[in-house]
């Protein structure tokens, strides 16, 4: 138990890290992952492609491969950024896709009928967006955002695979030097385990506040 | 009627869903505070006519017009005409994530422009008018059909229409539940309202229309006084159809 007192800083710092690379991420995630919906929603064919290639090339490589293809390919091109933000900018490209798709989903999950009635009232398109789509496809959307969330932080593990100090990364430097792989792991998976349990007991919460009874 | 300008006119209009033709060459007038009843088999084309006069499917020909205006094809000025044009449909379709009173004062906060305040007056005045005064505060989900249908014709109401339009307004609610409604109905109907009623209540008809129309395969067949049309129809198709569903 002595590497829990004796590392207390680094584990702490690493958890840190791993709340930091998350935090940034999801909002990042949401705003692309919007946009790209938008994209793939607009009735512009060409817009429409432009989503729908997004989607398909990056959900189906491996986060670690797409992260890997930053930060070694931006230095090719003369960019040379923090690791960190390689590794914030991997995810967020990654879990847009997510994001995407699970707006879509939650947009289409608003009655039909409704948006008429809406429209009917003499409502514009925009205000119909905001007044009634919106909100509604916003409330069908918590718990997958949550599990995006949590998606999203234990990806953020990938980054120690590039030497980000985060969670996982601080965990496998302790072991190299204490080897205790046991405990050292399990106290990463602990670690993660309260950070996703948290995200999950929030949306919880919300979701119960704002669900759409049917 | 035939002396005042037409609230509502339609003339030659034709609608086509792909090689479907809908909406044969329908031409229409419908009087201020006259109240037309639109009855006929299933697939005829009537929900796609009344959907037609607020432009919620738009028409391949001919021309429809709301009080002396030609509809707009979109943006603005097509929002401002359906302000004007009130619908009340067959799944109710109140806003699942609002209350009843947040239904009925959305339109005339969002649309009319109207103070909260003055909106919610008038929103519980016409909840009472239709006998749910004390739903105001629930979600939709939380009242019988017969009570939201009520809510969706207040939510219709509260935008002062100059019409009203009503695609099958009971088709959806169990038997108990059809009077409150239609009694609601019958009460706006005598107190002068517009309206153009999709319906298969042919009690409803008798009592509150002053102009039954028969359509099939997309055409208007028959146009008459509910007596002249339920006593003594003039088609065979419309014979036939009265015989299926007046005994049954
Ligand atoms: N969006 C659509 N796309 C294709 N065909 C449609 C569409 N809406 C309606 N139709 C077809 O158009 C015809 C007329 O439909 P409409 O809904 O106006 O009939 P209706 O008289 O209201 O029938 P019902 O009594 O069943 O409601 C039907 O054959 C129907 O299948
Ligand atoms: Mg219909």
């Amino acid at each position: 138990m002595s590497v829990i007192a004796d590392y207390q800083d680094e584990l702490l710092g690493g958890m840190l890290t791993t709340i930091q690379l998350s935090i940034v991420t999801f909002p990042l995630a949401f705003v692309l992952g919007v946009l790209l919906s938008v994209l793939r929603l607009c009735p512009v064919p060409l817009l429409r492609a432009v989503g729908t290639a997004y989607v398909e090339v990056v959900r189906n490589a491996p986060v670690l491969v797409l992260i890997a293809v930053i930060v070694f390919g931006l230095p090719e091109v003369g960019l040379t950024i923090p690791l960190f933000t390689c590794v914030v900018v991997g995810l967020s490209m990654y879990f847009a896709c997510y994001v995407c798709e699970t707006v879509r989903s939650g947009i289409r999950s608003v009655s039909v009928g409704e948006i008429e009635a809406a429209r009917a009232l003499g409502l514009a398109t925009s205000a119909v967006f905001r007044t009634v789509v919106l909100p509604q496809s916003l409330r069908s959307m918590v718990q997958p955002l949550a599990t995006i969330f949590i998606n999203i932080v234990l990806g953020s593990a990938l980054g120690a695979a590039m030497g980000v100090h985060e969670l996982t990364g601080t965990v496998r430097s302790v072991n190299l030097l204490e080897a205790q792989p046991i405990l050292c792991f399990a106290l990463a998976g602990l670690g993660y385990l309260v950070m996703t349990l948290t995200i999950g007991h929030t949306a919880g919460v919300i979701e119960r506040r704002v669900r759409v009874v049917r | 009627m035939t002396d005042r300008p037409p609230l509502v006119a339609l003339d030659g209009v034709n609608k086509y869903f792909g090689s479907l033709h809908v909406l044969r060459d329908v031409t229409l007038s419908v009087g201020r505070g006259e109240v037309v009843v639109i009855i006929g088999p299933s697939g005829s084309g009537k929900s796609t006519l009344c959907r037609s006069i607020n432009r919620l499917e738009p028409i391949d020909s001919g021309t429809i017009a709301v009080d002396g205006v030609p509809l707009p094809a979109e943006g603005r000025a097509l929002a401002a005409l359906r302000a004007d044009v009130g619908m009340v449909f067959q799944s109710f379709n109140l806003f699942a994530h609002k209350t009843i009173l947040d239904n009925v004062t959305l339109g005339p906060v969002k649309v009319r422009k109207l103070p909260r305040r003055e909106a919610e007056q008038r929103a519980r005045t016409l909840l009472d008018r239709v006998g749910i005064a004390d739903q105001a505060g629930k979600m939709p989900a939380h009242l019988s059909g017969g009570q939201q249908q009520r809510a969706a014709i207040a939510r219709a109401l509260a935008m002062e229409p100059k019409v009203l339009l009503f695609d099958e307004p009971t088709s959806a609610l169990d038997p108990e539940m059809i009077n409150e409604v239609l009694d609601v109905m019958t009460s706006l109907a005598r107190d002068g309202m517009t309206m153009i009623v999709v319906t298969h209540e042919m009690g409803f008809a008798r009592r509150a229309a002053d102009r039954v129309l028969f359509m099939d395969g997309g055409r208007v067949l028959e146009a008459g006084s509910p007596q002249e049309f339920f006593d003594n129809p003039q088609t065979d198709r419309a014979r036939d159809f009265l015989s299926r569903v007046l005994h049954h």
